[in-house]
């Protein structure tokens, strides 16, 4: 199968930073559900942001980087703007943020359709309308008129996923759609989120912090230290994984009925940035 | 700039004042922009033209020539004659006089009353504050120029009236910039410390909350110094500031516009000389905005 | 329910405020109009008046009465919409201020038009365009506005585009040979002459407005400029609007129909406040146009020391700057959905 997703070698430098935030990334993605993870600061969501081209203040080379037919690379903006939205989408992290908040949260969701879709108002409106049904808000039509302010953190997050899989795009990154809501919620919208990916046949990017969540719900991990990629490997491996930050990490976990002693502290060893022990887990 | 920036940065190393590296930052921060660089050249040739008027000035600003009046401007006269042969040029060499005492006067009298109301109502709080923030905020309801207006009218007009109505009018800016101020000063525990040892709320506003008002005060009269500039032209033009034959630019604007068809210059000069002026306050003004936020400094 | 409640206790206690700002600008005005130093009596009587009219005319105006006693005097005036006769017209303030406030609104109307028409999207480019060539010229240009005496410019402005040009009319609100055709109305040139179908007059009166507004409406534009560049500036850097560019909108789209909706409300509360400052503008632009309205009222007034009249000028001012910032605040409720 073709993939969605191919990228060779990625790096980005802000403009003004002595150092790249990324440097030689390099992953393919098909019709799957890959994560990324890593700390914050170890360029994570600037791999996703970079991939939808939303980040005009850094310098990004590569030598592959591209979404099935587009060369995201040379794509101009007006190529781009036939891509986003339609083609791939990305859920940000906070609805509080991330949604308008004078505008309607119905009206936003069909604004998504209406930018790429010719259709009337009642139409966009009908779609968004049974868009929220699919994101199992119960009184869709009620939720289509209110303003962001006026509904929870989790039904912020399912307008935000409705508004963003509404135009079925082939692609979704999600940059931590779930770190900021409740804990209980969680789950719930996760799972809401996973249902659609996989019944549209979507590919996932899921970036997050919690390695628990993304083993649950993703087919393949990438680990991310310090705008570099330390290891990729598929899920259900994770408890094999041969890198010493990445078994860090997991030591750093609690379970419940562990032993009781303190949690061991993540020792970061500089070898982990020479580029050797990137050959290494690649 | 918050508390802790200062904080953390008074004992930083003593070869020099504290207070004068940052002065030394904030010029060359504003040397490096053109349009402040502008404003800055604009108040040092002001200045410079203030204190050596007599020696620039071609001719003595007062006498007249009632046998070269209204000529165009010449290498004799650089900017013509008036209606009274009066040279031009030397009239507002002598005119930046006027100017650069209106802007000292004002300055002294708006900073310490400003400062005086802003302190005490923030030091205070409570009662003595909603007292006199009500009187600012009636005093802030008026367009100045308007309150100016009335204030001359009721004094009578005169130059030194219109600086007092200007500074009138002027104050309340600062006092609400020095009471909010104020109050992010008054919980720290230096504050606490001086009352402890038994200062009196006199001393403790004179000796530790002036202080530290001061720079952002200084910083938001120079960019008001602009509007006061066009005020008292201003005031000057409609015949209530400056009285002839007091060469203020905008008393000069005034005369000059009965003749202003057929003599351009009469008008021309004055009014670019009130421009240049207040745009320079304003470049500068816009300069140190930049300079002193703090995302900009951070840049190093 | 509680909610409604709190909202009431903000409008009362709003209202409240308002008062004693109100009160505050009685006061003002009352002591401004006593320390002046011309005798009000004087100006009534004239020169050569004998001592004993001299002395009824003072009685008559309370001016032997205490102080506080006068204050009382002059509120309940006020409270009853007496703001005494203009010595120089011979009529009731209020009246020949009712005549002459609509010139001024029609300017300053037309002014705060061209200034937000002309500083808004300047302050959205300069703000899109953050330290490039762009926003160094928007700054330069609005702060040369702000900048310029604006009686100064008037006059340059009259002698380029009116006397050298043609291209404008000069000064006054209509050609001298107009004056009287129309009849008042409503005072507001522009309508009055539509509503008689007086064309001529009305494209006159066009003629003549468009100078000053345009230089007014400049002046007034930098500060609309460099406050939509601050909050605009606040606002692209926020998550919505990565998320409308997500969606697939272009940066032009993002910018219109997202960011700038969002710093519409604070727009409003800027512009009203502009529009009180046009005011003061407005003084010394209808001096250099000769323009019949408020500000040549109050600076003719000024001039011969006609107390009554100035300080109830002032006081209007005083009055329609409260107004506005009613008004503001209220806009700011109809626009956020926040605060609904």
């Amino acid at each position: 199968m073709d993939p969605i997703l191919e990228v060779k070698n990625l790096s980005i430098r802000y403009h003004g930073a002595p150092e790249p935030a990324v440097r030689n990334v390099s992953f393919t993605l098909g019709r799957e559900r890959l994560g990324i993870v890593g700390e914050s600061g170890s360029g994570k969501s600037t791999v996703g942001r970079a991939i939808m081209r939303l980040i005009d203040s850094a310098e990004i080379t590569a030598d592959t980087m591209r979404f099935e037919d587009v060369d995201l690379l040379n794509a101009s903006e007006r190529q781009m703007l036939k891509v986003r939205g339609k083609r791939m989408s990305m859920i940000l992290q906070d609805p509080k943020f991330s949604l308008n908040p004078i505008q309607r949260c119905g009206h936003q969701i069909a604004e998504a359709y209406r930018t790429h879709v010719r259709c009337s108002k009642a139409e966009a409106r009908a779609k968004a309308v049974k868009m929220l049904e699919q994101v199992h808000i119960r009184d869709p039509e009620r939720v289509y008129d209110l303003y962001p302010h006026e509904v929870s953190g989790g039904m912020g997050q399912r307008v935000m996923i409705a508004m963003m899989l509404l135009t079925s795009p082939d692609l979704v990154i999600a940059d931590e759609p779930t770190s900021a809501l409740d804990v209980t919620v969680r789950l719930q919208v996760l799972r809401i989120l996973d249902g659609l990916v996989k019944d549209k046949g979507i590919g996932l990017v899921m970036i997050s912090h919690d390695l628990n969540l993304v083993r649950a719900f993703c087919d393949r991990v990438l680990i991310m230290y310090a705008g570099r990629l330390v290891e990729t490997l598929d899920a259900r491996d994770l408890n094999n994984a041969q890198h010493p930050y990445t078994r860090g990490l997991l030591a750093a976990q609690p379970r419940i009925g562990g032993s009781r002693a303190p949690l061991p502290v993540l020792n970061r060893q500089d070898s982990w940035l020479t580029p050797q022990a990137q050959g290494d887990a690649l | 700039m918050s508390m802790t920036d200062r904080l953390s940065s008074a004992p930083a190393p003593r070869r020099l004042p504290h207070g004068l590296i940052v002065a030394r930052n904030i010029l060359l921060f504003l040397m490096r922009a053109p349009t402040s660089l502008f404003g800055l050249i604009v108040l040092g040739l002001l200045i410079t033209l203030a204190v050596f008027a007599p020696l620039i000035a071609t001719h003595d600003p007062y006498v007249q020539n009632l046998q070269n009046t209204l000529q165009p401007p010449s290498a004799a006269h650089l900017f013509g004659t008036d209606e009274l042969g009066r040279d031009i040029f030397s009239r507002l060499v002598a005119g930046s006089r006027i100017t650069l005492s209106i802007i000292f006067l004002v300055t002294i009298v708006v900073g310490p009353l400003g400062l005086f109301f802003g302190t005490v109502a923030g030091y205070y709080g409570g009662k003595v504050d909603t007292v006199l923030m009500r009187i600012t905020d009636i005093f802030l309801s008026f367009p100045s120029l308007i309150l100016s207006l009335a204030f001359v009218a009721a004094l009578g007009p005169s130059l030194n009236n219109a600086i007092i109505a200007i500074s009138l009018t002027a104050w309340p800016p600062i006092a609400r910039l020095a009471r909010a101020e104020t109050m992010t000063f008054r919980q720290a525990d230096y504050i606490a410390a001086a009352k402890l040892q038994g200062a009196s709320s006199a001393r403790i506003i004179w000796r530790s909350i002036v202080p530290m008002c001061l720079p952002s005060v200084l910083i938001r009269l120079t960019l008001n110094m602009a509007t006061v500039i066009l005020t008292a032209a201003g005031l000057g033009f409609l015949g209530l500031g400056a009285q002839p034959p007091l060469p203020e630019w905008g008393a000069m604007i005034a005369t000059g516009r009965r003749y202003m068809i057929d003599s351009w210059w009469l008008v021309t000069f004055p009014g670019l000389a009130i421009l240049c002026v207040s745009l320079a306050f304003n470049l500068l003004g816009d300069g140190l905005r930049d300079a002193l936020d703090p995302k900009q400094m951070n840049r190093g | 329910m509680r909610q409604s409640k709190r909202r009431y206790a903000g409008v009362a206690e709003q209202g409240v405020s308002i008062l004693i700002t109100l009160f505050g600008l009685l006061i003002l005005t009352f002591v401004i109009g006593r320390i002046m130093p011309t005798d009000p009596v004087r100006a009534m009587v004239g020169e050569d008046a004998t001592r004993e009219v001299y002395e009824n005319v003072y009685r008559q105006l309370g001016l032997d009465k205490p102080m506080w006693q006068q204050f009382l005097i002059y509120l309940r005036d006020i409270a009853t919409f007496d703001f005494g006769t203009s010595i120089r017209t011979g009529k009731p303030v209020l009246e020949d201020i009712a005549r002459v406030l609509p010139a001024t609104i029609e300017l300053a109307t037309f002014a705060i038009i061209i200034g937000a028409g002309l500083g808004t999207p300047m302050g959205v480019i300069a703000a899109t365009n953050k330290d490039k060539w762009q926003d160094q010229l928007i700054r330069v240009f609005s702060l040369m506005g702000h900048s310029m005496p604006i009686f100064w410019t008037g006059m340059i402005a009259l002698l380029v585009f009116y006397a050298n040009l043609g291209w404008v009319g000069g000064s006054g609100r209509m050609s001298q040979f107009y004056i009287g055709l129309v009849p008042e109305r409503t005072n507001f040139l522009l309508i009055d002459s539509a509503l008689a179908g007086q064309w001529d007059v009305f494209r006159s009166a066009l003629n003549h407005i468009i100078l000053p507004a345009s230089l007014l409406g400049y002046s007034s534009s930098a500060y609309i400029t460099r406050m939509t560049r601050s909050f605009m500036l606040d606002q692209i850097n926020q998550e919505y609007v990565t998320t409308a560019r997500v969606k697939g909108l272009s940066r032009r789209q993002t910018i219109w129909r997202h960011a700038f909706g969002n710093i519409r409300v604070q727009l409003v509360t800027i512009v009203a406040l502009a529009y009180g400052a046009l005011l003061e503008g407005a003084v010394l632009i209808e001096t250099v146009f000769a323009w019949p309205g408020f500000g040549q009222y109050l600076t003719s007034n000024l001039l011969i020391g006609d107390m009554n009249a100035v300080m109830t000028c002032v006081l209007i001012v005083g009055v329609i700057f409260i107004g506005l910032n009613i008004l503001s605040d209220i806009l700011y409720r109809v626009f956020d959905p926040r605060t609904r």
